[in-house]
């Protein structure tokens, strides 16, 4: 019987010619991320099914005497944020031609978008019309708004940590662009998430 | 895209460098830092995976003792060993400890243990996440049981319903502490299940196709991506729980229209998958033991795989059968009993197969194998009574009795327990480079046998004379008192045998006879490297042409990956084609450091909700210095200059 400890193993396969990197599927990373948006994916679909299970629970939605959130600054947030979609679709792009200096630009401006967007948030919080403990809607409210909040902040700190790591000499390594490539997808996922949110936290009560 | 050669040249392994030069090199460059610090630095699957191991052998003790606690205060009518409180305490943390801290981490020690060596590579996909995944496991495990320790454990079921665990009925931090913990282990679990998905789909060795993956791997696949599809439900659910007792939210206040029932879908969204959770992987221990002990492939590979998917599907459409009590809607029963009853038939067609093997093959009964037949007996009557269970009629009647207990008995501990008895016995010599003791094997499993079904089967008729489940004592005119001293005395000889199998690892660790690489003669690649392995695994990359590589007359390498650096090889998602040469990551102190801070901001957002807020940033510190890559030095490799 053969082992790799056999003093004289025959080879069949050179992997030396192999690349050291590559961008989408290929990578190990990306199905790492891949199974994080389905955990996270899967978080979200269910908190949605409990908003509206406690929907069909209430008396009216929303119960009075609350309003329903006001628009201004979540639809803003919401346009900023399908805007972001530009220079992040860019970088990503940049990323898989390995051009550094585009890259860096972008990422800087992608930084400065997620500040803004972040400040946009501090007011949405604020504009709701209801707070968690007031009754169940306001808790379905804030279950959405947290997670969602959570998302767009641990991204953006992502791509702040990315910004700097690509501005240092690490930012020539290949597995570096992936890196790139990779947190322009997860981006993709926060607005994604964000639009069927911004639909039910804004516009169903102002539906049913 | 520009692919130029390397602009250096890196020592390879390959004809020209084998033997006792490779071992030395990559013994360099794979192994641990020596002493504690490098301990607890270590990324090494094998490390991890027995740590894993052994912490999960200790909650089993733990719940045991709480079990045989539990046995002796029912052992007759009116005892009064335990107080109703402590009794509460008692039976909530027996089922925690047994489902969060047992048998899940356990199964999932098999698999960070087994997997990279059975597909042929050299360490685990995201081994820091893996890393992480154990620290935060008992970090959970510590919070719950010192928070018993101290009579703060949660006594609220280990499904904590609400209303009963909400902020009105359970006032204290007892089930915050329940709800924590299942934060900590949730995030162990996933984090395991996301680096056990990349490593099966990305590094199998160079020709392990999908259809040629061993079973056991297959069964952590699925078992992997139904953890993922089934923990952010209780994540999800506990942190409502928190939320409603901590900052005052509605999500489970009937009163301001939210609702409890809400609470119990989420929860058994999560906690019916996690009953096949368990159970898949001992299936696929089953599998891989039934093959190597009939000397034969395992009968029907394919079908056993379409099995475990299909499974994994309808395990998510089970749920709401945990609730028949509640009222549903007629067409909801129907649907979710014949859902209930389906799940039976992938299981049946497992069994087949597996009783097809050991017929057609020439079975050796050695320990390993008398586990597995101990498994498919217990197994059938178990799984028999949860085709009982899944009437309605049936299942009002006995809803709430010890003939539930006894049920989730025999599947849980026939169905996941002696399989893994059976595993552990057979990778034993692998993971030590020792063999267990046969003949001490051989009347442990007979004494675990025999005793299991003396402790667990009168509670069957204990149920069904209508005695409830969570009850601290009974009186004597109810005429339950000689089932119980039955079940009782069975219950002290199960856990001396357990205790038994323990010291036999023990001793076996010590003074058992050395195995050589591949005891058993068994096919899977786990046995082409040493016993135990070396920190790197394998000298050379097998190559795999079937699914019983080592039965083959030759096994054949890859050479070329690089030795002075962590290296692995990818390879494509279905037909395992050699892809890219990939960097594994080095030993690091910062998991650890980011699992501390987690846990610290964990447990004190059971005090105030601030420190979330300001916890956030030591997390986020140790997370970027876990990610930040250390020196570029050779493994550059860059495609531009
Ligand atoms: C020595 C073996 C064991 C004995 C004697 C034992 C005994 C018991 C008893 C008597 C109860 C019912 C308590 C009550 O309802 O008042 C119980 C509950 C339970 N057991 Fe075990 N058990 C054993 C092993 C295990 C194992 C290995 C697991 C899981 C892998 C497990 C999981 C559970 C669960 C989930 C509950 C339900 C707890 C609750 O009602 O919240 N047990 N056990």
């Amino acid at each position: 019987m053969a082992t790799s400890a056999d003093p004289r193993p025959s080879f069949s396969t050179d992997l030396e010619p192999l690349p050291t990197h590559a961008f989408g599927h290929r990578s190990l990373t990306w199905w790492g991320i891949i199974a994080f948006f389905l955990i996270e994916g899967t978080a979200f679909v269910l908190a949605i099914a409990a908003y509206f299970y406690i929907l069909d629970k209430e008396q009216a939605w929303p119960p009075p005497p609350f309003p329903p959130p006001t628009m201004l600054a979540g639809t803003l947030f919401t346009v900023l944020l399908l805007l972001s979609e530009i220079p992040n679709t860019l970088v990503k792009l940049a990323a898989e031609t390995h051009d550094l200096p585009r890259v860096r630009r972008l990422l800087v401006i992608i930084s400065l978008i997620g500040a803004v967007l972040m400040v946009l948030r501090g007011f949405e919080l604020n504009s709701l019309n209801v707070l968690w403990y007031q009754n169940a809607y306001g808790s379905a409210v804030w279950m959405l708004m947290v997670l969602h909040t959570t998302h767009i902040a641990t991204d953006w700190f992502d791509t702040l940590v990315l910004t700097a790591l690509m501005h240092t000499d690490h930012g020539g390594e290949g597995r570096r662009f992936v890196d790139c490539s990779e947190n322009a997808i997860y981006w993709r996922f926060v607005w994604l998430i964000w639009l069927p949110i911004y639909a039910m936290v804004y516009w169903l009560p102002r539906l049913v | 895209m520009n692919e130029r050669p390397d602009p250096r040249e890196y020592l390879r392994d390959g004809p020209d460098l084998t033997g006792a030069e490779l071992d030395r090199r990559l013994t360099e460059t794979w192994r641990d830092a020596p002493g504690f610090i490098g301990w607890l630095c270590s990324v090494d699957h094998k490390s991890i995976g027995r740590r894993y191991l052994v912490t999960a052998i200790v909650f089993l003790s733990l719940g045991g003792i709480l079990a045989a606690l539990m046995r002796l205060q029912l052992s007759g009518p009116n005892h009064h060993v335990l107080s109703p409180d402590r009794y509460n305490q008692i039976f909530t943390m027996h089922g925690t400890t047994m489902m969060f801290l047992f048998a899940v981490p356990v199964m999932d020690a098999m698999a960070i243990y087994l997997v990279p060596l059975m597909i042929g590579t050299r360490n685990i996909g995201f081994p820091r996440l893996n890393a992480f995944s154990y620290w935060m496991y008992v970090a959970g495990g510590a919070l719950l049981w010192v928070a018993f320790v101290v009579n703060v454990g949660p006594d609220a079921g280990w499904f904590s319903y609400v209303p009963l665990s909400g902020p009105q009925y359970s006032p204290g931090k007892r089930v915050d502490v329940w709800a924590q913990m299942v934060t900590f282990t949730e995030i162990a679990a996933l984090s395991v299940a996301v680096s056990m998905t990349a490593t099966i789909l990305k590094q199998r060795a160079p020709g392990m196709t999908l259809a040629r993956t061993p079973l056991f791997v297959w069964a952590m696949l699925v078992v992997s991506l139904m953890v993922i599809f089934s923990m952010p439900a209780v994540a999800l659910a506990s942190s409502m729980l928190m939320s409603d007792r901590l900052v005052g939210t509605h999500f489970f206040n009937t009163y301001e229209y939210g609702d409890a029932l809400l609470w119990q879908h989420l929860f058994w969204f999560f906690g019916h998958p996690e009953v096949y959770i368990i159970f898949l992987p001992a299936t696929g221990f089953v599998s891989e033991i039934v093959g190597a002990f009939s000397g034969r492939q395992t009968f029907g590979h394919t079908a056993i795989v379409l099995a475990l998917s299909a499974t994994g599907l309808l395990a998510f459409g089970l749920w709401v059968h945990h609730m028949f009590a509640t009222g549903l809607p007629r067409m909801g029963y129907a649907f979710y009993t014949s859902a209930s009853m389906a799940v039976a038939v992938p299981a049946g067609i497992q069994i087949f197969c597996w009783i097809a093997t050991i017929w057609s093959g020439r079975p050796r009964f050695e320990v390993p194998l008398l586990w597995v037949v101990g498994f498919i007996v217990t197994f059938v009557i178990g799984g028999l009574t949860g085709v009982m269970l899944a009437s309605v009629p049936l299942d009002l009647q006995v809803h709430d009795t010890y003939f539930v207990v006894a049920h989730f008995h025999y599947v849980l501990i026939g169905g996941a327990v002696f399989p893994l008895l059976g595993a552990i016995t057979y990778w034993f010599p692998k993971m030590t480079g020792r063999m267990m003791s046969e003949s001490i094997g051989r009347w442990q499993f007979w004494l675990s046998f025999v005793s299991f079904q003396v402790a667990f089967f009168p509670m069957h008729i204990l149920g069904i004379e209508g005695m409830p489940r969570r009850v601290y004592t009974y009186p004597a005119s109810m005429g339950w008192g000689t089932l119980n001293l039955l079940s009782s005395l069975g219950a002290v000889l199960f856990a001396v045998s357990v205790v038994v199998f323990v010291i036999n690892m023990i001793v076996s660790l010590r003074s058992g006879a050395r195995a050589p690489a591949n005891p058993w003669n068994a096919p899977g690649l786990e046995w082409a490297t040493s016993s135990p392995p070396e920190p790197y695994n394998f000298a050379h990359i097998p190559v795999v042409r079937d699914s019983t590589p080592l039965w083959s007359p030759e096994l054949t390498f890859a050479r070329g990956l690089r030795v002075e650096d962590r290296e692995l090889v990818m390879t494509t998602v279905l037909e395992a084609k050699p892809d890219l040469r990939e960097p594994s990551a080095q030993p690091t102190i910062w998991p650890l450091v980011a699992a501390a801070a987690t846990t610290v901001v964990f447990i004190a957002t059971m005090f105030t909700p601030w420190a979330l807020a300001i916890g956030a940033l030591p997390v986020a510190v140790a997370l970027t210095a876990w990610f930040w890559p250390k020196d570029r030095g050779p493994e550059g490799e860059p495609v531009i200059d």
